[in-house]
This record gives C-alpha cells, structure tokens and sequence, in this order.
C-alpha cells in the first residue's frame, strides 16, 4: 500500500467524502439461480438505507454477502475506505485473501437477525459483553458500563440477568440491538428485524431503530415495514429480481416512482 | 471355615475383603476415566473432522466410528492385549530380552475402552454440533469471532448443552465394559470378585458386592452428570 492511500484511510478532514459503506458490482449464484445481479451501492456517514423487495429478491442476500456471511461471487466491498480482499477461485467465486481482515471488519459491521440469533447459554448482558470483551478485548468493567447503558437504552435494563429465552421476541430484538452496537460498529445492518415478531411487538423495536437513526447512525435496513422506509430512512433502495429496480429519497419514490414494479409493490403492502 | 456373614466379609480387618475391594473399586473406578478420558480427546477430534473436516478427514472419522462400533467390545480389548503384547514382544526381542512379555493389562484396557467409547463420542458430540441452532454460530462470527474464539465460547458450551444426556449414558456403558478388562488379569472390581468368590467359595455374596459397588458408581456418576447438565442448560426453556 502507498502512503498516499494510507494517508487518505486515516485523515479524519476526509471521513465526510469516504462512504461508510460501498459496494460496487456484487454478484451472487446459488448454484444455477443467480440471486445477484451486480448490485452497487454506497452509504455515506449518517445515511440510513431502507431496502425493499418482495422475497426472493435478493435483499438478505445483498445484506449477508456485505459481513461475508454469504460468499460474493464477485464484487468489491469497502467499509470506511478499506477495501475486503477477495481473491478468485477455480470454481469462479472468490474466497477471503485474508480472514483476519475479514473478521476485523466484521466487528465494525453490526448485525441485527431477523431471527435475534441470541447466545441461549448467555444473560442478556453477557450477550452483549461477549464481544467486546474477547474479541475487541477492551477492559471488562468499561465494556459492563457501556452495556448497562445500552440496554437502558433500548428498555431492557430490568432484563440484563434474564436469559433469552425468558423475554418476548421484541426484547430479545432490542437485546440484539444493543449486542450489535456494543461493538461501536461503524455501519448497522439490519436483516429483516421485526419479520418474527408478533405484530404488538413490531412496534417497540421500530422505536429503537428510529431513535438510532436520528442519532446519525449509519444505518442498512433490509425491511417490509413501509412506515419506517418512508418515514426514518434517508434512502430507499427497491431490489427486483437481484437488481435494483428503483433508488432515492423516500419522498421521491412513494409519491412519483418511476418504476411501475414499485408501484405495484407499494400498493400490495 | 465358618461361613462369613455379608459384613464381615466387606471387613477391613485382616480377614475381611474390605481392603481389597477397595483397591479394586478404585482401579475400576480409574479405568473407566482413563478410557473415558481418551475417548474423549478421540470424540472431539473425531466430531470436528466430521462437522468441518475435509473430504480425507471425514472419511477417516466415518470409517473409524463404522468399524468401531461394530466390532464387541471384549475383541477390541483381546486385540489391544494381545497386539500390544507382540509388539512390546518384538521390542524385547531387539534388545536382547526373551520371550513372551506381556503389555500391561491397565494400559491396554484403558487403550481400548478408549478407543470403542471414543467412537460413541464422536457421534453424540456430532449430533451435539448439529443441535445447536445455527444462527447462534451466524451470530458468533458476525461480530468478528475467530473460529478458535467462536469454538471455545460458543461452540464448545452449546455443543455440550445438548450432548451431555448422551456423553452420560456412554460413561454409564463405559463404567460396565471397565469389567470386561478383567480378562487381561487386572484387578479390578470384577476380577477381585472372581478371586474373592473363587478363595471363599462364596460367588453370590461376592458377586452381590460387586454390583452394589457398580451401582453406588454409577449412581453417584449420575447424579454429578446431572448436576452439569442443569448447569449447561441454563437459559433452556423447558416444557
């Protein structure tokens, strides 16, 4: 690397022009299907993008293939400027050149589940101390603190010694939230976060993203709740059949979309 | 010779059994965890190559847990014996000694209870693995866990949440094959038994003995397992 890039990477007066997020041509095949079509997209600091499609239009794929959850078949993925290496394989995919940068940038990317995905075996504090604590390896105590003040955060700070199988799905969401940002993660992606939930507790967790998005997070958000894309997110992305069919402002697209597929699909929502 | 009551044959005293079925309940007792133990080491080994293994990896664990568990037991053992004793045989051969010399008895029972439990192992800690709900694994190396990271704090506890009613019965299976160990002239709490009914010409009472004295073991080991089980399934919803 020359100094000039390293220079660039890390001039803080530069942080407003580098995207937070960027993905430029991801391409994705689960075996014959090809789910993604080369896919570009870019997140500047701040920015929450609401995406939408029906299913099957690729939109968990596109989330998964950013932390590498999903292997991308080619594309190129730079979070805060640095660039996931990815070489190719023989069999045309790519694999990660270096999985310690992959998992480095993992713990800047937060992820929220549709599913939670909470450690059973662990307290909703340790749940959201395990990874700061062993794999960012901060100081115990500070990491107790900030998840105190997380989970008071997104009301559960009476929950922090239950386990999570003793709280409804929206608890255990917003626990899941406060275990993703316990991380400091630069970039939020959310995975269809209240797909799960019964539809009383949909709404307790849309609070909390709201409120982390006026916060000035950086926020992905793969969803089908109309309300939050049009209202909370600064962009809307409408992926049709792994490609994105329409993009902009959710004044833009609800009121005008050009696209006929949108409206068809805003109108069956 | 008049006939000894129950109690005082289990006496310590010089004419009681006391003293050396306690030793034997001890050698037992040993035995059972050294193959356990080894069994062990082969169990997780063998259920990582099986869940994340290579083809060559896999293969192998398949072909050892196949062949394994389907040969008896007390064949494994004369084959431990017996081979081990050629081989230790050969070594004296070369250095001078002559013939016949024997592998310890101890060692080779251990060696194979090790070996056939070893086998059980590896298939209830796979089945352990494939319990574990993926996305708690998704979760792990979201966050940026490494694989040695994520295996020690997520993988290992979940893994041993759910195999741990089945890591119990293949103790409880091992703690009786232990006695089939007796065939290699260890003492041990069959053997002793054998002897002791051989000398006193009393075979119930000894035999009687000896399994009270298994199940106070497996009693006790059943109550420990249980205890860690309630332990790792903390935070399991129940009913």
């Amino acid at each position: 690397m020359s100094n000039a890039a390293i220079a660039t990477a890390d001039a803080p007066a530069s942080a407003a022009s580098v995207p937070a997020l960027s993905v430029r041509n991801l391409h994705k095949r689960f075996g014959p299907v090809e789910v993604l079509k080369g896919i570009s997209l870019e997140a500047k600091e701040g920015e929450v993008i609401s995406i939408l499609g029906s299913s099957g239009s690729g939109k968990s794929t596109m989330l998964r293939c950013i932390n590498l959850l999903e292997q991308p078949d080619e594309g190129v993925i730079t979070v805060s400027g640095e660039t996931i290496g990815l070489v190719k394989t023989k069999a045309g995919s790519t694999r990660p050149a270096d999985i310690a940068q992959v998992e480095r940038i993992r713990s800047q990317l937060g992820m929220v589940f549709q599913s939670f995905n909470l450690w059973s075996h662990k307290t909703v504090i340790e749940n959201v101390v395990e990874a700061p604590i062993h794999v960012q390896k901060r100081a115990r105590a500070e990491c107790m603190d900030e998840a105190e003040a997380l989970l008071a955060k997104v009301g559960i700070a009476d929950k922090r010694n239950h386990y999570p199988s003793q709280l409804s799905g929206g608890q255990q969401q917003r626990a899941a939230i406060a275990r993703a940002l316990a991380m400091r993660p630069k970039v939020m992606l959310f995975d269809e976060p209240t797909s799960a939930l019964d539809p009383e507790l949909v709404g307790e967790v849309l609070r909390v993203m709201r409120g982390l998005a006026e916060e000035g997070r950086t926020m992905l958000v793969v969803t089908h709740e109309m309300g939050f894309a049009r209202d909370v997110s600064s962009r809307v992305i409408f992926l049709h059949k792994g490609a994105i069919e329409a993009e902009g402002t959710p004044h833009d697209l609800f009121t005008n979309a050009a696209s006929e597929r949108f409206r068809q699909f805003i109108s069956k929502a | 010779m008049t006939r000894q009551s129950l109690l005082d044959l289990l006496s310590f005293g010089p004419d009681g059994w006391g003293t050396v079925l306690a030793w034997a309940t001890l050698t037992t007792v040993l035995i059972a965890l050294s193959g356990y133990a080894i069994g062990a080491v082969i169990g997780v080994v063998g259920a990582y190559a099986k869940v994340s293994g290579g083809r060559i990896a896999r293969s192998l664990a398949d072909a050892y847990t196949t062949v394994l568990r389907g040969i008896p037991d007390l064949l494994v053992i004369y084959l431990f014996y017996f081979g081990g004793s050629a081989v230790v045989t050969w070594v004296g051969r070369l250095m001078g000694a002559e013939g016949f010399v024997g592998f310890p008895g101890f060692l080779a029972g251990a060696l194979a209870i090790g070996i056939t439990s070893g086998a059980q192992q590896t298939e209830v800690l796979r089945g352990g693995f494939h319990a574990v709900a993926k996305g708690e694994l998704e979760a792990a190396k979201a966050c940026g866990m490494s694989r040695s990271l994520m295996a020690r704090r997520i993988v290992a506890p979940l893994t041993l949440r759910h195999a741990l009613p089945g890591l119990g019965n293949v103790w409880q299976v091992v703690l009786k094959e232990s006695a089939l160990v007796s065939v290699t002239g260890v003492v041990e709490l069959m053997r002793q038994a054998q002897i002791g009914a051989g000398s006193t010409r009393l075979p119930f009472d000894f035999y009687l003995i000896a399994a009270c004295i298994f199940l106070l073991i497996s009693s006790i080991s059943g109550f420990l397992f249980g205890r860690s089980e309630a332990r790792l399934s903390r935070g399991v919803r129940r009913g």
